[in-house]
């Protein structure tokens, strides 16, 4: 067993495939949200929830069938991904359902916009979708190294997706939505994948001018001037989407996403430096004059300042959301007793962490918290574990867009950071964020699959795997 | 590459830690702090989520609570009698706040009192709906009655005080508001309350005048100003003559003393110059026991702290460091002499009770919502400003007022009373309108049920109807009438 337990060994042979302790977790991932509906249902109404068959079965079926798809098409991927997922979606659609019951968001909705209808349905329909995306991802990409095909159509997609939003009206103060024929998409969901294969391509190629033609200066490394241009190309480009989308998460996130890979493609610390300087400066040069961003800032600065001044404003949201996981102190009110649909606005989107915040407790969040960081663990050690390159920037670029995604959402609900427009991933209502995150979780146990499936000759060299290049 | 890897998921496990830290921050340090923030609704929630436990007066709740179909406030506080009984209960508004008991007690009104904790939890198991406690009073709802009415619509206040124990008996404030008026939350509580404020009604309504407007007391404060000469010796016999010229040069000045209506106060002894309220005779008092002895007496009536019932009262004042012709006006109390109308009640209280103060008190107890006690007040003795033989001595004085004094309309058939009388300048050069004051004590063969202590401030009123005999005396009649037929 010591073989199996240090993932990085790449000749593991006759590992075995842990499909049993993935099915054995997946039963405890749905037991939990179906233990957690029933919760609700006693809370809310005093009795059994009618519908907790149907959810159970559902949650079910979704997990099951996700399952068989890894059985065959993924069987020596890792074992906990796929449940620690299928735990966040559940608890999400439980969360997403007890807020549809609260009387003050239906209130709010039938005077907002005249009417109101249940959330959790729909959610319930996108994580089916979600779920055969997944299934989609592990039966159609037999390998991940074929995405490496797709460097440069990657790019030009990622872009489009990004620059997309600027055209479309901003909701609720940020331009990241775009709606078509009636849905909206939140294209930057979408956006964190395909830019990160772009990036897996490109560094692949890149890694060894970026990192060897440098310069020592104050025991960095400074790059040739001419390899600054992608980087610089990148921070222009995050910081165009914070002055044109006002969006400061989707900049962060896409600016972070890349510093982390030219770290781990370069090895050199100085791209962290920089990196970390230009975010900054970035940051800051934007917030002095664009009033969105300022507005976020000051509400973060003094979160309760504008209570007095601005009541009704949108700048209340943080402070009532840093009152939400007050009031829930340690073990939280249980679920349904809560009154974290105070906040009103985006309560089961943007603001869903501050339900378990206060209906779940210090001890909740911190349980959630930890499923986020499990998941991030797993695709680090997928990266650490794959055996060509581009799986493990692949593997790290998505487990660090979700790592950073994950602390910008927590990090603005709860105060830490200045509050931004996106959602926690799985548990947040929105089709686009949970098929993206689907999508995602599909592609890391691709990734592992390839990276733990046994050898079937001799290890070759991570060298060799350079000569399938492909032009570009 | 695994090298850089590593370092990427230690800087993973840093944001994830962060997290971490960061939400042990808001829900275990900051956890108290923010679930009661002044700008955190639950706890408004809270407190009108069940039914609130009533405020209760001689056995009959004066408060009331009624379910609302409002999503956050499930039920709203109503009033009985609201502008009568509004000094002593305050306000709780679901939009506004709450004060005075309201406030106080509101932990064993909402039923969130750790004491109820077990009512609470039995409530769990027995399905029964939780219910705030209920807070008993001291008041006396007919004495109440007599004082609000009998200030009608004049402006002024009312204190009435149970000599023997201290607990307050009436205590009125004119002009008053109604506070079911703006209990909710709706538009329309919020047109009532913004037309209470003081900027849009000059009156004040929402001031508690009883106990949070210091008035100059005028010649009602000649009686702690005896009370002081009797203690520190400067009287001895409140028959003898004293050595009172008349007119009385304030020393220091070539200011004579006035007295109104040329009363003949020269050498009067303390009897005679109370019954006819003597400026010179006082003012030399004063003068004669000095203003370090002045404060020490005034401060053991109570004077220059705050007082609490458990409601705080303001500090009556007697000035500190004066000359000896600021002495001679404070003792009679001009000057910045100034007194909260249950300060004065509190004084002949004293006085009555044969020089014992109690400690006035408005709640009588806290009970579960199902009537068993939870806290009972006991009577509590506050100081002792008079002996015994002084203070016999002033209620024989006191009794003279009434009996053939400025104060005869507050005479009751069949029971001595005590009072005096006080017209209190204000206003630069007086120009203002007085105030016209009363105080008093009734007293039966079982020692005295009730004292009570009367402004009246009326600018509409021809000012040579504002004296306290007149305008007064007749109010604090009523109320010691009331307490004296209940009994």
């Amino acid at each position: 067993m010591s073989v199996v337990t240090n993932t990085t060994t790449i000749g593991a042979i006759e590992a075995p495939s842990r499909r049993n302790t993935e099915l054995f977790m997946l039963a405890f991932a749905v037991a939990i949200p179906v233990f957690a509906y029933l919760n609700v249902g006693l809370a809310l109404d005093g009795k059994v929830p009618a519908g907790m068959a149907g959810y159970g079965l559902g949650l079910g079926l979704l997990a099951g069938v996700a399952h068989l798809v890894v059985r065959k098409f993924a069987p020596y991927s890792d074992p906990l991904l796929l449940p620690l997922a299928t735990l966040l979606n559940g608890l999400g659609l439980v969360l997403i359902w007890r807020l549809d019951q609260s009387p003050r968001l239906i209130q709010r909705a039938k005077y907002l916009f005249g009417g109101f209808s249940p959330d959790a349905p729909k959610q319930l329909l996108y994580s089916a979708l979600g779920v055969a995306l997944f299934a989609a991802v592990l039966i159609l990409l037999k390998d991940h190294r074929i995405l490496q095909r797709y460097t440069y159509i990657s790019m030009a997609a990622g872009l489009a997706l990004l620059i997309l939003p600027m055209f479309f009206p901003a909701v609720n103060g940020a331009k990241i939505w775009v709606s078509i024929a009636g849905f909206t998409i939140q294209p930057g969901e979408f956006a964190k994948i395909v830019i990160a294969v772009f990036f897996s391509g490109y560094l692949m190629v890149k890694r060894d001018a970026l990192a060897l033609a440098s310069r020592r200066f104050l025991g960095l490394y400074l790059p040739r001037g001419r390899d600054l241009g992608p980087i610089l190309a990148i921070w222009g480009l995050s910081i165009l989407i914070l002055v044109f989308e006002t969006d400061l998460g989707t900049s962060l996130l896409f600016f972070g996403l890349f510093v982390v890979m030219l770290y781990v493609a370069t090895e050199r610390t100085s791209w962290i430096v920089f990196g970390l300087l230009m975010s900054i400066g970035g940051a800051v040069g934007v917030a002095s004059f664009e009033p969105h961003v300022q507005s976020r800032v000051t509400a973060w600065l003094d979160p309760f300042s504008c209570y007095k001044t601005d009541a009704t404003g949108a700048c209340q949201q943080i402070g009532d959301s840093l009152i939400s996981f007050g009031s829930g102190g340690t073990l939280g009110t249980g679920l349904g007793q809560g009154n974290s649909d105070l906040i009103g606005f985006a309560a089961n989107a943007d603001f869903i962490l501050t339900t378990v915040g206060e209906e779940l407790g210090l001890a909740g969040t911190m349980a959630f918290l930890m499923i986020y960081a499990l998941i991030v663990e797993r695709g680090v050690r997928t990266a650490l574990a794959a055996r060509d390159p581009f799986g493990k920037l692949l593997a790290i670029g998505l487990s660090g867009a979700f790592a950073i995604q994950v602390f910008v959402v927590a990090g603005g609900v709860m105060g830490l950071i200045p509050l931004t427009g996106m959602t926690m991933p799985f548990v947040a209502y929105g089709g686009s964020s949970v098929l993206a995150n689907w999508a995602l979780i599909g592609i890391l146990i691709r990734i592992s699959d390839t990276a733990r499936r046994p050898a079937p000759a001799p290890a070759p060299s991570s060298d060799a795997e350079m000569t399938q290049v492909v032009r570009p | 590459m695994n090298k850089p890897l590593r370092h990427i998921a230690i800087f993973c496990g840093l944001l994830m830690l962060a997290l971490l830290i960061r939400e042990n921050w808001l829900g275990y340090v900051r956890a108290d702090e923010l679930s009661s923030h002044e700008y955190n609704r639950r706890v408004l929630i809270e407190r009108y989520a069940s039914e609130r436990g009533n405020i209760i007066v001689d056995g009959k709740p004066i408060t009331g609570s009624v379910k609302t179909d409002s999503t956050d406030f499930v039920y709203k506080r109503t009033y009985a009698d609201g502008p009568m009984w509004a000094p002593v209960t305050g306000y709780a508004s679901q939009a506004f706040g709450a004060t005075q008991i309201e406030n106080i007690e509101d932990g064993v009104l909402t039923g969130t009192d750790d004491r109820l904790f077990f009512d609470n939890t039995l409530g769990m198991f027995t399905g029964k709906e939780k219910k705030g406690g209920n807070v008993v009073t001291t008041l006396n709802g007919a004495a109440q009655k007599a004082a609000f009415e009998g200030l009608g619509d004049k402006k002024g206040a009312v204190a009435a005080i149970d000599p023997q124990t201290g607990k307050i008996l009436a205590l009125a404030s004119t002009p008053s508001y109604d506070p079911s008026k703006f209990a909710g939350n709706s538009d329309k509580d919020t047109k009532a309350w913004v037309a209470l404020d003081k900027k849009n009604q000059p009156d004040d309504p929402m001031l508690n005048r009883a106990l949070r407007e210091t008035y100059p007391p005028g010649s009602t404060f000649k009686v702690l100003t005896a009370a002081a000469g009797l203690e520190h010796g400067v009287i001895k016999d409140v028959d003898a003559k004293t050595d009172s010229p008349l007119p009385w040069i304030m020393p220091g000045t070539t200011t004579p003393l006035p007295n109104e209506n040329n009363i003949p106060c020269k050498d009067v002894s303390l009897r005679e110059a109370l019954r006819m309220s003597c400026n010179s005779v006082f003012g030399k008092l004063g003068v004669d026991v000095g203003k370090d002895k002045m404060l020490e007496t005034a401060k053991n009536f109570g004077f220059n702290e705050e007082q609490f019932v458990p409601v705080r009262a303001n500090a009556s004042i007697f000035p500190e460091d004066i000359n000896q012709s600021q002495t001679a006006l404070s003792s009679i109390g001009q000057f910045d002499t100034r007194a909260t109308p249950l300060q004065m009640a509190m004084l002949a209280a004293a006085v009555a009770n044969d020089g014992k103060l109690m400690k006035p008190y408005m709640i009588d107890r806290l009970e579960t919502p199902g009537v068993d006690v939870l806290e009972k007040t006991e009577p509590e003795e506050q100081s002792r400003p008079l002996s015994q033989e002084h203070a016999q001595m002033l209620q024989s004085i006191m009794e003279t007022v009434v009996e053939k004094g400025t104060g005869t309309k507050a005479q009751i058939p069949g029971v001595t009373v005590g009072g005096k009388t006080g017209t209190a300048q204000h206003g630069e050069n007086n120009s203002k309108n007085p105030y016209a004051w009363f105080i008093s004590y009734a007293k039966t063969d079982k020692g005295s049920p009730v004292a009570v202590a009367v402004v009246v401030e009326d600018s509409g009123a021809n000012r040579d109807d504002i004296s306290g005999g007149g305008l007064a005396a007749p109010i604090a009649k009523a109320v010691m009438q009331a307490v004296v037929d209940k009994k």
